[in-house]
């Protein structure tokens, strides 16, 4: 009972995040997007600022744009912003904060055979750090395009192509091989969430990935309490993600392993007070 | 030679010295951006439709 609260308390906030980026909902009906002075803040999950709904910025998109104009001006503010949530939060923003990843986790509660992570998905799971790297950084300042919401970024065709094409006849005259080319990704995408579990979060997304930099700094997460500890990999075993030990690069700090451990090792709070364990899990999985 | 216990309360304290670090380079950074007025310049793009995004180009 305790268990299912505490999986039910994360979806709330999951749910009251996405809810709360995207409350503009007369942009849905009227096919425009919100132009308030709450657009110069950005969030630190993953949301499209040209969903009609989304009254905040994308922190990928601002980044993106920031890097296009580095040339004339130095982009302070977002680097500032997105290491503070790095240092801050971690990949905690991916388990509890980012509505992407909320969408997939829904749709892989559709009742179907899953695909378990394996040596495939470790391997794959590095491709994030690349598209970081090409597509957010060096496509940017290189051929002045953001590279990624441009080519990659699902939840640009899923919260503001779609809705904003539905609308506007305009826009849909304007979508050719370039929106196809998103839309195939998205449904690529979405249907791969059913059975492998948050796809875009461990392969592809690179927002997840500069997060996952800070897992040895970040200041809230989770911790593991070395004195109740006894090394079972219980934890590890039955994540559904690709960690090798809580807490690491590819860990999102969801929590749902607190069910899993029968020591009560596992909790949330300041990483400050409690050294991490060095032992990894992953040779005997 | 140090021992085990030795060496990871090093490792502590240099997690806790990066960590200090990145979080003062982060808040120097924002109010850098700031007085650059970035907060401006994020609004600025972010109202208007992003084509890219949504997949026109």
């Amino acid at each position: 009972m305790k268990t299912r609260w505490k999986t039910l308390k994360r979806r709330w906030i999951q749910i009251i995040c996405a809810v709360l980026y995207n409350c503009n909902l007369t942009g849905f009906a009227k096919g425009t997007i919100y132009q308030g002075n709450l657009k110069s803040i950005c969030i630190p999950g993953l949301n499209c600022y040209s969903c009609p709904g989304a009254v905040f910025s994308c922190p990928l998109g601002s980044l993106q744009s920031a890097l296009l104009s580095s040339k004339y001006r130095f982009p302070y503010y977002m680097l500032g912003m997105l290491l503070l949530f790095g240092i801050l939060l971690g990949r905690l923003i991916c388990g509890f904060l980012c509505p992407f990843g909320l969408v997939q986790e829904l749709l892989y509660k559709i009742p179907t055979k899953k695909l378990q992570k394996n040596v495939w998905t470790r391997r794959l799971s590095r491709l994030k750090y690349v598209i970081l790297a090409v597509f957010v950084i060096l496509i940017p300042l290189v051929f002045l395009t953001p590279g990624f919401c441009k080519y990659i970024c699902p939840a640009g065709t899923l919260e503001g192509g779609f809705p904003l094409l539905l609308k506007n006849e305009s826009l849909r005259q304007l979508a050719g091989r370039l929106f196809q080319w998103k839309a195939l990704l998205l449904v690529i995408l979405l249907v791969s969430a059913v059975f492998i579990f948050r796809s875009f979060c461990r392969f592809f997304c690179p927002l997840g990935a500069f997060y996952g930099l800070f897992h040895k700094m970040s200041l809230f997460g989770m911790r593991i309490d070395p004195e109740k500890c006894n090394d079972c990999g219980l934890c590890v075993r039955h994540c559904r993600m690709d960690v090798k030990k809580v807490g690491d690069a590819e860990c999102i700090q969801c929590g749902e392993c607190r069910k899993d451990c029968h020591q009560c090792a596992l909790s949330f709070g300041l990483k400050h007070d409690i050294p991490e364990p060095e032992k990894k899990y992953s040779d005997n999985i | 030679m140090k021992t085990g216990s030795e060496q990871k309360t090093d490792m502590n304290k240099t997690t806790k010295i990066i960590r200090g670090s990145v979080l003062a380079a982060a808040v120097l950074l924002l109010i850098l951006g700031l007085f650059q007025n970035g907060p401006a310049d994020i609004r600025n793009k972010a109202v208007r439709i992003c084509y890219e995004c949504i997949g026109i180009g």
